[in-house]
């Protein structure tokens, strides 16, 4: 008995329970729905159980290292990051248009996905080291640390990717302290130069946008996956059509649908009360990823925890955001749900950081 | 004092660092408040207007199946082709009680038993949303009669479809293969591969054969059309349409008349039939008999018609020139001889006295000829010409099996050949290598003697056999044997040449090869095992019989046909090449249970290359070798 108790505390000395049943309860319901989105198909399922289990195992390994070790990890792994990224404009596998895979001889890796957690921690770790000094030149360096990778993977081109990571880096940028006048300043020349950044834009980029702004006046092309989707929503009412009664999930007429639409299946066969669980269990896990941060105990554990927080919420309101119809279509799966193995085990990887920041002995400056 | 700085600085930080954190937990309320706003608005508000336009999903966007490839053979002749058909089909979601429902349309448009059955199966195997046919190529009157009655069957609707259809069935099942319904296991492979998009709306994909190994070829680019339905997903006008592109037709090397000829000379025996060109490897027959009518296999092939199939002691399913093993008997000795002059061990004019059996040094065993009381005196150009096995056991004594392997294995017997259909067996070449990984046990001299005459371990495929042959007619030059010569674009009727492939060429001396071909001619004239085949032949052809053994015979015993269980009998094996000085056709024949390859594997031989070399198959000819082969003559191996 005492032998069980004993290997059990081995095991879980570093998860955080309370993350961690956040986490499963999430995944749980993704299996559910993904049944129904791929029709009932167990192989698919039971690829994606593997899926999880695998980056279950990795945030386990993750959660058991001591932050300071991941701490150096960070600087090779954003030159990692950043050689793999020019191996991709240079080598990279086109298919569909993009070019965002690398084939390394055994597998094909996508270097943007390890960029997702790079870019925080390199970052993170620039700020640590310039926790004294702290001057504008220092917002600068970080500035081009981040727009690096970034302006490679807008070349692939991965408008989403880019996106996502410049709001993960931008979040370090901010809880580092980055003045308000310098924010509203971005705010300022963002918009100046969204004119430049439209001419910049892909073709399909741009219909994207103007589908968002109107959809109706392109059903058929870019404005067909939006329509689809919110007629998903729409007609999913308060209760739901029911498990596997979706008849906009079963019939076809959603794209992607186990993958960045899942969740208008979800929508469509469980409603505005399923809607309701769903938001509800994110801000349960957000909510505690939020303590987590604020308990951390040096400026990177804080920054990186903070980061990683906020670029979850940013994957799920995208998500939703696109799938409901605010927010233009790109590639953003929704975090814990979405069929695939990548996203996952970038996702777990980072509530494994999180973990190993919250049950590690936090070192206190004195 | 510096150290105390730095301590308030750092008191400051979080103090700074946690109100930007709560500013962020504002962000994310607000975003997730808009977020649900959103759902509120779509899923109440809008609920209505969303679940109506749902209920009545108005534009829907349908793929554009492409045609599929034709295959032709060397001629032009139809191999696989499309028709257009009505069928009738059924939407298992949208029928309450499809029991009754089907009754109901029974009464009104003939559907038989089969039918029924063949969609029992479809529809344990399909989801229930998708489109099922239960009935193909309606007339017109039934046409005309649903039509009259479709207000009593929801779900039920008549479709223009294009199916597959292959003309010559039987005759060249074996190479076409055939196509069918998509099922899970293609679905998943289709994922992998990232080629789902263009199956949309397919419904069949190639399983074997040609159909499946040149299935991108065959398929196409699917198109799609978007189309305004009404309330009842009936389709109203066309929007916008982006058409398929079909797939490509293919060529094949084979030549039906050959290969109807070869189909013919076997008659009911079971077998398989393998003619290449020796000049570029092109396949000209591939005979494996009894086939199946692929035909049937299309729309779901319904159980009792499996069953036949599948248990029929004929085996019709299995491809015998692509994955049967079979020992290759005596038509092994020619690659003994030129093994035994490359590497030194025999002279062409050396000769040994055979006394009808052979013993290792020192032991007991006595490995016997063919031919009680043995051949007398034998040099290499008689052993070939008799087929004699003594000379062969002392033979393979000298060489020892790795050489064996070594030196046969570059004429492509025991390996893949590369053919360009999927599925092929490699077989085996021994070693002492292979035995000791396969049964742990060291390579016994005793072992190689009975693989000096292509039995023991020896299995080879006919292809396999085919492809020594071409080698030995070309002198050396090993082509990868294909199928398909030419692929036609649909689309412009460009035709592109598939190039021959030559894999490797044999650097053999050109004496050595003359002594093994002259004898080779030799076995075809009187005097050698297949002179009866070689009869009046109007060009001269080379050949080796050959005998390989279902069974084991005891040590004392003799093989006798008539006492034998007939599915045990030996089975007949012949390879050739004509004409012999410059071979325009190379092929290795088998048939099955039916003893020695001179009376009843050579005769097809001569059949198909009359048919080739001679354009024709003279009627006397078929007479009188008809009747050679039915003398049951176990005189000669």
């Amino acid at each position: 008995m005492i032998e069980i108790r004993k290997i059990w505390h081995y095991f879980t000395r570093y998860m955080d329970s309370f993350l961690l049943i956040g986490i499963l309860t999430l995944m749980a319901v993704g299996l559910i729905v993904l049944y129904s989105a791929t029709g009932a198909n167990m192989s698919r399922v039971s690829n994606q159980i593997i899926n999880m289990l695998v980056a279950l195992v990795i945030m386990w390994l993750v959660a058991n290292i001591p932050l300071q070790q991941i701490m150096r990890l960070a600087v090779p792994m954003y030159i990692l990051g950043l050689v793999l990224l020019i191996g991709v404009s240079l080598f990279g596998e086109i298919n569909n248009g993009a070019r965002r895979w690398l084939n390394i001889g055994v597998t094909r890796i996508q270097p943007s996905e390890l960029m997702k957690i790079a870019i925080p921690l390199m970052m993170a770790w620039y700020f640590d080291k310039h926790e004294i000094t702290l001057r504008l030149k220092d917002y600068l360096g970080a500035t081009v640390l981040l727009m690096l990778p970034v302006l490679l993977i807008l070349r692939q081109p991965d408008l989403g990717t880019a996106l996502l990571i410049a709001a993960s880096g931008f979040y370090v940028l901010f809880l580092a302290g980055l003045s308000w006048r310098i924010i509203a300043g971005l705010v300022v020349t963002v918009s100046a130069s969204l004119p430049v950044f439209w001419s910049m834009m892909h073709d399909y980029q741009r219909r994207r946008i103007m589908t968002l702004l109107d959809p109706s006046q392109d059903p058929l092309g870019a404005g067909y996956h939006t329509i689809q989707s919110s007629i998903a929503i729409g007609s999913g009412g308060i209760v739901g059509k029911g498990w596997q009664n979706g008849t906009q999930a079963q019939l076809d007429f959603l794209p992607e649908q186990s993958t960045d639409f899942i969740f208008a299946v979800f929508s469509e066969e469980f409603g505005l009360i399923g809607n309701t669980i769903l938001l509800f269990l994110y801000l349960v896990v957000i909510a505690r990823c939020m303590v987590i941060t604020a308990n951390a105990s040096t400026q990177f554990t804080r920054l990186i925890a903070g980061s990683i927080t906020l670029t979850f919420f940013t994957y799920i309101f995208v998500n939703m955001g696109m799938v409901s119809g605010i927010l233009p279509i790109v590639g953003v799966p929704l975090p814990l749900i979405s069929y695939g193995g990548t996203s996952m085990v970038t996702m777990l990887l980072g509530f494994g950081i999180l973990m190993s920041i919250q049950t590690h002995p936090k070192l206190v400056k004195t | 004092m510096r150290r105390h700085v730095e301590l308030r600085n750092h008191s400051v930080e979080l103090h700074k660092f946690r109100f930007r954190l709560a500013i962020s937990a504002g962000f994310v309320l607000v975003l997730f408040l808009i977020l649900y706003v959103r759902f509120y608005y779509l899923q109440v508000s809008q609920q209505e207007h969303y679940h109506t336009l749902a209920e009545a999903n108005r534009i829907s966007i349908s793929p554009l199946v492409p045609n599929r490839g034709l295959i032709y053979d060397r001629n032009g002749r139809v191999l696989a082709q499309n028709y257009s058909a009505y069928t009738l089909e059924v939407v298992p979601s949208k029928i309450p009680d499809l029991e009754s429902t089907l009754n109901e349309l029974a009464t009104i448009i003939e559907i038989t038993a089969t039918d029924r059955q063949r969609f029992k199966k479809l529809l344990k195997e399909s989801k229930r949303f998708k489109s099922l046919p239960i009935r193909s190529r309606l007339t017109d009157v039934e046409i005309a009669t649903f039509a009259a009655n479709r207000y009593r069957f929801p779900g039920i609707e008549i479709r223009a479809r294009v199916l597959r259809q292959y003309p010559e069935k039987e005759i060249v099942s074996h190479i076409i293969g055939y196509i069918s319904r998509i099922n899970d296991q293609d679905l998943e492979q289709l994922e992998r591969n990232e080629e789902l998009n263009n199956y949309r709306g397919s419904q069949h994909i190639g399983k074997i054969g040609i159909e499946q190994s040149y299935e991108k070829q065959l398929h196409g680019v699917t198109g799609f059309e978007e189309v305004e339905t009404d309330a009842a997903g009936r389709s109203i006008r066309v929007l916008s349409r982006t058409p398929s592109i079909p797939g490509n037709n293919l060529i094949l090397s084979l030549d039906l008349g050959l290969q109807e000829a070869a189909e013919k000379a076997f008659g009911d025996r079971r077998g398989a039939l393998v003619a290449l060109d020796p000049n570029n490897g092109e396949v000209l027959a591939f005979v494996s008999k009894p086939g199946y009518d692929n035909n049937l296999f299309i729309g779901g092939i319904d159980q009792e018609n499996w069953n036949l199939l599948n248990n029929s002691i004929d085996r019709p399913l299995n491809n015998r020139a692509l994955r049967g093993v079979y020992p290759p008997g005596s038509t092994f000795k020619p690659f003994m001889a030129l093994a035994a002059l490359e590497l030194g061990k025999r002279t062409p004019e050396y000769s040994m006295s055979d006394p009808g059996y052979f013993s290792l040094p020192g032991v007991e065993r006595r490995y016997r000829d063919w031919k009680p009381g043995g051949h007398g005196r034998v040099d290499l150009h008689k052993s070939l010409v008799v087929s004699c096995d003594t000379y062969y056991y002392s033979l393979a004594n000298d060489l020892g099996i790795d050489n064996i392997h070594s030196f046969i294995g570059q004429f492509g017997l025991g390996k893949k050949t590369g053919i360009d259909v999927e599925g092929e067996v490699s077989g085996l070449l021994p070693s002492s290598a292979w035995k000791m990984s396969q049964y742990k046990q060291k390579w016994y001299a005793g072992d190689t003697i009975s693989v000096a005459i292509g039995q023991g371990y020896n299995l080879t495929t006919p292809l396999q056999l085919a492809f020594a042959t071409m080698v030995i007619a070309n002198n050396g030059k090993a082509y990868v044997p294909r199928l398909v010569k030419q692929i036609q674009n649909s689309d412009t009727g460009d035709v592109e040449d598939i190039p021959e492939k030559l894999l490797y060429s044999l650097n053999l001396k050109p004496r050595n090869l003359e002594v093994v071909k002259s004898a080779l001619v030799d076995v075809t004239r009187p005097g050698g095992t297949a002179a009866k085949a070689g009869a009046n032949a109007a060009y001269t052809f080379a050949g080796k019989t050959g005998t390989s053994q279902v069974i084991g015979i005891k040590q004392g015993e003799r093989y006798n046909e008539k006492s034998i269980n007939e599915r045990h009998r030996d089975h007949a094996m012949f390879i050739a090449y004509a004409p012999a000085d410059n071979p325009k056709i190379a092929l290795a024949v088998l048939v099955e249970n039916t003893g020695t390859g001179g009376s009843t594997a050579a005769p097809i031989a001569r059949q198909v290359f009359d048919y080739y070399l001679l354009g024709k198959l003279p009627e006397a000819t078929v007479a009188k070798l008809n009747e050679l082969a039915e003398e049951h003559v176990h005189d000669h191996l």
